[in-house]
């Protein structure tokens, strides 16, 4: 079985995905599903206090018995407001450890500010977290997070919730050579392509939210994430030809090929 | 001799910061109290009071008090 750890827990699933902007919970659920996700991402927001009280909980759809839930600090520009988050995260998840940590530097690009993130990983590091953490691309950043105990390494592929693909193969296949902990691509995955393109680099696995949830089918557009990545992945285990630039090579025997009139001997 | 309302009222009532928005008791309660209150029994949440989490085992003990800081948050649909 070809499965990885994050955390001393292994998981078959190479694919993660978010639980954000569905249309409602059965459509989460279905998605989720479909996806065959095991960890599964929520947001940590204040409750209305006082009013829908009978409105439904999202824990009730993707229960934490059945998923390992990974709380993240979306929409936190600072470090004590990410720590707090996941502080209460904790709480909410009966002292659960594994968090998806990103401190935001522009609310533009929603580019991790590294500074922030940095000091923020190195706190909750030490106050027991399992940290999986958002990063740029920079190789440097990446090593940085490791080295303080993250215990996975989650660059952009591009910008969160566009769309628009694996931009920088390149410091991709860097962060993932360099690294002794698991790389996932989290952000920027637009189709089912990206998903593999990511796990042929080596990848160890794909976080996605948006590509499912604003597809036009997003059930079906997760099954065809879960195909996708397990197709990077045994491509990747199998090693891909290598390219042969301007040089044709047939698949067929050059010889015995039927006479022709044209044939020259 | 005649007190300003306000200056009675302020006496009687605490005022609290929940979630980011300001509200007064007549009188301090706990924060299972406040749970129960506000029909949040039961619920997933988990309460932060001024800075710091208020473990679920203790909610009886936290009596709320004037300029107290509340957030009480929810797991939410995200990636």
């Amino acid at each position: 079985m070809d499965s990885f750890v994050i955390a001393g827990k292994s998981y078959s699933s190479r694919l993660l995905v978010g639980t954000g902007k569905y249309k409602d919970f059965t459509q989460t659920r279905a998605a989720i599903e479909a996806s065959g996700a095991q960890i599964v991402t929520v947001a940590i927001r204040r409750t209305n206090i006082g009013q829908n009280a009978d409105e439904p909980n999202l824990l009730d759809s993707v229960p934490p018995s059945k998923y390992t839930l990974l709380p993240n600090t979306a929409g936190c520009y600072t470090v004590d407001d990410a720590v707090r988050t996941l502080r209460l995260a904790r709480e909410l998840l009966d002292g659960h450890k594994l968090v998806k940590l990103e401190v935001l530097g522009d609310p533009r690009t929603l580019f991790p500010n590294m500074l922030e993130t940095l000091k923020a990983a190195e706190i909750l590091v030490k106050e027991g977290f399992d940290v999986m953490v958002y990063t740029s691309d920079d190789p440097i950043a990446a090593k940085q997070l490791e080295e303080i105990g993250c215990v996975a390494i989650m660059p952009l592929a591009s910008l969160i919730g566009s769309g628009m693909g694996i931009l920088n193969p390149w410091n991709l296949q860097i962060i993932i050579d360099n690294a002794k902990v698991p790389v996932l691509v989290d952000a920027g995955v637009g189709t089912a392509s990206d998903a593999t393109i990511a796990l042929e680099l080596g990848c160890d696995g794909v976080l996605m939210n948006t590509a499912i949830a604003a597809a036009k089918n997003p059930v079906l557009m997760a099954s065809a994430m879960r195909k996708a990545v397990e197709a990077g992945r045994e491509a990747y285990l199998a090693g891909r030809m290598a390219k042969k630039i301007y040089t044709a090579s047939p698949s067929s025997p050059v010889e015995g090929v039927i006479a022709t009139s044209t044939q020259q001997h | 001799m005649k007190y300003p309302k306000q200056v009675f009222t302020s006496l009687l009532m605490i005022q609290l910061t929940i979630n980011g928005e300001v509200k007064q008791l007549h009188q301090s309660i706990n924060i299972e109290q406040f749970i129960n209150q506000n029909n949040l029994q039961g619920k997933r949440i988990a309460i932060e009071r001024n800075g710091e989490i208020v473990p679920r085992s203790q909610y009886a003990e936290h009596y709320l008090t004037d300029g107290d800081h509340l957030e009480v948050v929810v797991a939410v649909g995200g990636g």
